[in-house]
């Protein structure tokens, strides 16, 4: 609801102090609104909203009405800082984020602080989206919570995938010029060489984030070095200017990706014709056969008019609301200690758990492609009439990596 | 001999009247700097202030080359970043090696970082002034932008540099932890280098600086290098938006590539533009009203990019000086006492403007409504009245709004220009107005 | 080797050529009327979602005619009621009009269309490979997209040296009062510029939509580099910015071709350093800093020759 009346009446709506009621528990929503980011972050808080609602129906948690207060960060850190702040105020003691991993290591260092500063005024930090593995590593805090597979466990479930793929032998790897894009690079080349030895990786390219407007060059040396298979962490814009160049150009290989589900990928996809040979790791799948998730995903459908791109957010969501009943208390600390090693079945089904060492949630990792349609694929994508088909699943125990995380505890 | 004597004494006679006034407004700001966060307590206004303090400091700095010297800069936010680069690595120094430098002086720190950059490069910068140098420094800004990516070791990448403003040597028992401590140090700098800076357009260089800025070939004839002037005035404007680059590092905590980039530029364009580039205050005020809005816009809509957008051409089109400039209309009027005659026409035009402004918000937010949202949520409050945006009703009253109040207020803006033109040819005729 | 530099010089030439079809309007612009005009990378985005609207109603073919119209149409408008009231307080109140333009279109074109790209695609009849070289694909849309920028060169050259209308233009920009004295209304010689310059942004718009992602955020993206291109070229001068797009698209793409640093050239440094500026620059490779080098040029040209490539005057 806008209340465009507090402009009129020239209100000061950060100047109010206003006392808040303990009733609703209220979760801060921080993400991009408006600008670039704008379509994926309504997204996500459509879908956390829908979440709200459903618990809501279903009496709360522990008889709390759950709230989300959306707030635009324009992907930027010092923005969401200050959001931040204004959730607090609020009376939000979870805030959730995930697009941008250079916001989530700004949100992870301000609640540490926060929490360190205003004892008894504990915030914690839901992660649904932000995958930079340091902050499940050598950054890693207390009150954040990861339930996305960061960008290290997905590359670990992708080479198992590929482990097994014969077909594969010239591996190409391209990917934007950040922490997010070098990290599948560095990944994507250590855990190959020690999966598949005999898997060469024919091309490593970084290009700069959101800055290139034709990849034409790009494709030129991906064709001139032979590769059959690419592996890239690319989003929005690069994925789709790539994969246009590409289909220009008629390569023909197998594309991994990160985020081909993302708004506008499948669009992509479908215009350059690419059937089946775009895939993505997920961590869900609208076609996953799965009775329940797909119930799920229709009723989602249904009401909110978007495919589920966050099933992560459910398991997050119910995930809370079990943490909450096992401690009996929506106090922040209490339901961090509860959720530390709490196994809960995840939405697309199997079980997970949110590691008590990094507050990182282990989970099934789905390989899927985009393609044309069987009848056990009731779901397509953006109207484009393709959809996902299951390519395989990676069991939680396969997902486990290794952590470096010191934590240190209230 | 003694009739110059006599009117240097009157000079000095005035001049000192003036400073006490001067004088007084410093006080003046100074109490509303402590008081302030008295009345409003809450973490977010503190957050809002501490902000506005560090807007008013860039937006000043960049003013002195905007209003001062005349040069549109396109890059301002790369001396901020690099000041709030610099602070954070000296942060981080001084709680790792255990330096006795505290908190406060840290500012500081961002300044000097701001000022060696600026004298690095302003040289070959400040050969030249108008499309020229925007250009560069529309280049410069970019590059700097896209290396702070690139060096990571200085720069962090896009995740930045963190620090922790406790860790540092505490003085007077303050730990700096509390957002009240460093709205207070983000107070007396606001102060400082306000009056440092108004200090400086009253040194013989500000006014030389106004000279190169009006026509820069006379100033040559005189004596002086435009270049060197230019130079002087970009290594100081760079020393100050490095010390808003410091506070911002103090504040958030962190520095990442966003403090440099060019929507940071574009910010404290706007700022300055806004409030009004020909008056020292001018700067101050655009500050407060843009950051304000950047906070409070942004969450009472998705689209207040384009509230933004429209404000700006509004000023640009109809009050080219700013806010200030707009204030400072009034002032021949006031000290001829003309300003009564203004004030029936402006009541009179303000009904059909606001009915105007009112006709706008609906049109945009039903349209932002109807087609972003869709679905669900149509409702839209305006003034405490909803309003059903898929009603055809809706449209209608916002149609209606639009049209009509545009073409009363016309009327009662014609009005304003003929009563204004009464006004001023009285206080022309009394000697207020030139 | 030698496939990697024919492939990459026409690329380079594909890319420039897109550049100059953006570009040209902005010299157009620039050279009768004085104005920097931020707002064309907004002007050319307009282009791209009206050609995709009409495409939609009308087909492409009609699209490509009408929507460069629109864009004119809304490029005259803004010259009318907006530059027209600001010219009086200078080039600085204009720039900055078009600078708050840009904004304003940008919401406004999200508000209309949304922030997720459109469904923008390449007529059937030019989606299919013109020809194959090195086992590459050319797609027919990308040589059509050649000609017309060749094509609008040519035309507006022409219009401009050759024909009285240009004459009449060019003399207004110097002397209006003049132009005025003999007859001629200089406002509505600067409103017609104004709006051909639009027009040609939305040209580009409607012939780079399908090729590129049509999407709120597509002037941001383009708008900083059309700025190089025309000042590297010398502003106002339309050859110099048809040499810079071409020089630009060039070096952009032999620098994405390559694949050297400071470390493939001289060897790793000695890992005790540790990480360092040093080792940042060392390793970086030149496709990294690819679109990173246009700015260098800007920078470097500016500081050599004011004036641009081509350009004879300083601004």
């Amino acid at each position: 609801m806008l209340k465009i009346t507090r402009v009129i009446a020239l209100a000061l709506p950060m100047l109010g102090g206003a006392a808040y009621a303990q009733e609703t528990i209220k979760i801060g929503y921080i993400d991009p609104l408006s600008g670039g980011g704008a379509s994926v972050g309504e997204g996500g808080l459509k879908t956390f909203q829908y979440l709200a609602d459903e618990l809501n129906a279903k009496g709360g948690i522990l008889g709390h009405k759950v709230e989300i207060i959306p707030l635009d960060n324009k992907t930027n850190p010092q923005e969401s800082l200050i959001q931040a702040q204004k959730a607090i105020d609020a009376g939000a003691h979870y805030i959730t984020q995930g697009n941008g991993s250079s916001v989530g290591a700004a949100l992870a260092d301000f609640v540490t602080k926060h929490n360190t500063r205003n004892p008894g005024k504990e915030v914690l930090y839901f992660n649904y989206a932000a995958v930079d593995p340091s902050m499940t590593n050598e950054k890693c805090s207390f009150w954040h919570f990861r339930w996305d597979a960061n960008s290290d466990v997905k590359m670990e479930a992708l080479t198992n995938y590929m482990k097994g793929n014969a077909a594969i032998k010239k591996v190409y790897l391209i990917n934007q010029d950040y922490s997010f894009g070098q990290s599948v690079r560095t990944q994507a080349r250590k855990m190959l060489g020690e999966k598949r030895p005999d898997i060469q990786v024919v091309g490593d390219e970084l290009h700069p984030l959101l800055k290139v407007t034709d990849f034409s060059p790009y494709v030129a040396k991906i064709k001139a070095s032979g590769a059959d298979s690419v592996v890239t962490g690319n989003w929005g814009q690069d994925f789709a200017l790539l994969l246009k160049a590409a289909a220009d150009a008629g390569l023909k290989v197998n594309w991994y990706t990160y985020y081909a589900g993302g708004a506008g990928g499948p669009t992509a996809i479908k215009q350059t014709g690419l059937d089946h040979q775009v895939f993505q790791i997920s961590e869900g799948i609208p076609n996953s056969d799965n009775p329940a998730a797909m119930e799920f995903e229709k009723a989602f459908r249904a009401k909110v008019g978007l495919s589920l791109w966050y099933p992560r957010a459910v398991n997050e969501m119910r995930m809370f609301k079990a943490a909450a009943e096992k401690a009996n208390s929506i106090d922040p600390v209490k339901v961090a200690a509860a959720l530390e090693d709490l196994k809960f079945d995840v939405l697309d089904g199997g079980s997970g758990v949110m590691r008590k060492d990094d507050h990182q949630f282990f989970q099934p990792i789905y390989i899927s492609s985009f393609g044309t349609r069987s009848e056990k694929e009731p779901f397509d994508e953006e109207n484009t009439g393709w959809g996902w088909r299951l390519a395989a699943k990676i069991d939680t125990p396969q997902t486990m990596l290794p952590t470096t995380c010191k934590m240190t505890r209230p | 001999m003694t009739s110059t004597a006599a009117s240097a004494s009157d000079i000095a006679a005035k001049s000192s009247g003036q400073n006490l006034r001067f004088y007084g407004l410093w006080v003046i700001a100074a109490i509303a700097l402590v008081v302030l966060p008295l009345i409003f307590s809450s973490g977010g206004s503190l957050t809002s202030f501490s902000l506005i303090g560090i807007a008013i400091i860039f937006a000043l700095s960049y003013n002195i080359l905007l209003g001062e010297t005349g040069l549109l800069s396109f890059g301002h936010a790369v001396y901020y970043g690099l000041g709030g680069f610099a602070a954070v690595h000296v942060m981080n120094a001084v709680a790792a090696r255990g330096w006795p430098i505290p908190l406060p002086l840290i500012p500081l720190v961002g300044g000097i970082g701001g000022l060696v950059f600026a004298l690095l490069i302003g040289w070959v910068m400040t050969r030249r002034a108008g499309t020229v140098f925007a250009m560069i420094s529309l280049g410069i800004g970019e590059l700097v932008g896209s290396s702070s990516l690139i060096l990571r070791s200085v720069f962090g990448g896009e995740s930045g540099i963190s620090t922790d403003r406790t860790a540092l040597p505490h003085i007077f028992g303050w730990t700096f932890g509390p957002q009240i401590q460093v709205y207070y140090l983000i107070a007396f700098w606001v102060l400082v280098s306000a009056m440092a800076m108004y200090a400086l357009t009253r040194t013989p260089l500000g006014r030389i600086c106004n000279a190169v800025r009006d026509n820069p070939g006379r100033v040559e004839f005189i004596g002086y290098d435009p270049h060197v002037v230019r130079y002087l005035a970009y290594s100081f404007a760079g020393f100050f938006a490095g010390i808003a680059g410091g506070l911002a590092a103090i504040n958030f905590e962190i520095a990442n590539s966003a403090y440099l980039g060019a929507v940071q530029s574009g910010m404290v364009l706007f700022a300055t533009f806004i409030g009004g580039a020909s008056y020292f205050f001018g700067p101050i005020l655009g500050a407060i009203l843009v950051t304000y809005l950047q906070l409070g816009l942004t969450s009472l809509t998705s689209v207040w990019q384009l509230y933004f957008g429209i404000i700006f051409i509004g000023i640009v089109m109809f009050a080219p000086g700013g806010i200030a400039g707009l204030l400072m209309m009034h002032r021949p009027l006031i000290r001829a006492g003309t300003l009564g005659m203004v004030i029936p026409s402006y009541l009179v035009a303000a009904l059909p403007t606001l009915a105007l402004a009112c006709g706008v918000i609906l049109s945009i937010e039903t349209v932002a409504r109807y087609t972003v949202t869709g679905g669900e949520g149509n409702i839209v409050k305006l003034l405490g009245i909803p309003f059903n945006t898929t009603a055809p009703a809706t449209w209608g009253i916002a149609a209606v709004l639009v049209v009509g109040g545009f073409i009363v207020a016309r009327i009662t803006w014609r009005r304003i220009a003929e009563a204004w033109d009464r006004a001023a040819s009285i206080a022309r005729d009394r000697g207020y107005l030139a | 080797m030698l496939e990697l530099i024919v492939i990459s010089t026409l690329n380079g030439v594909l890319f420039g050529m897109l550049l100059f079809l953006l570009s040209s309007g902005l010299t157009v612009i620039f050279s009768m009327m004085g104005v920097l005009n931020f707002a064309h990378a907004s002007f050319y985005m307009l282009g791209a979602f009206f050609g995709y609207q009409l495409t939609k109603w009308i087909g492409f073919w009609p699209a490509l005619v009408l929507a460069p119209l629109l864009v004119g149409a809304v490029g005259m408008a803004v010259e009318r009621y907006g530059l027209r009231n600001t010219h009086k307080h200078g080039h600085v109140a204009e720039l900055l009009l078009t600078f708050g333009l840009a904004f304003a279109i940008e919401e406004i074109v999200s508000m209309i269309w949304g922030k997720s790209p459109v469904d923008y695609r390449v007529p059937a009849a030019l989606d299919f490979p013109a020809f194959t070289i090195f086992s590459t694909n050319y797609p027919a849309y990308k040589i059509f997209m050649l000609a017309i920028s060749v094509l609008i060169f040519v035309a507006l050259l022409i219009a401009l040296k050759r024909t009285r209308v240009g004459l009449i233009v060019q003399a207004a920009l110097t002397h209006p009062h003049m132009v005025g004295h003999l007859g001629h209304n200089v406002g509505q010689v600067f409103m017609l510029v104004f709006g051909v310059g639009s027009a040609l942004a939305g040209l580009a718009g409607v012939i780079a939509g399908p090729a590129l992602v049509t999407q709120s955020d597509m002037a941001a993206l383009l708008g900083p580099i059309l700025f190089v291109v025309i000042v590297f070229g010398g502003l106002g001068s339309l050859p110099g910015a048809f040499i810079a797009s071409l020089f630009i698209g060039l070096v952009q793409t032999f620098a994405v071709a390559l694949n050297g640093s400071l470390a493939s050239t001289f060897g790793p440094l000695d890992p005790s350093i540790g990480p360092s500026v040093l080792t940042d620059i060392w390793n970086v490779t030149i496709a990294q800093i690819a679109p990173v080098l246009p700015y260098v040029l800007l920078v470097v040209i500016l500081i050599v020759r004011p004036m641009g490539l081509l350009g004879t005057r300083e601004t």
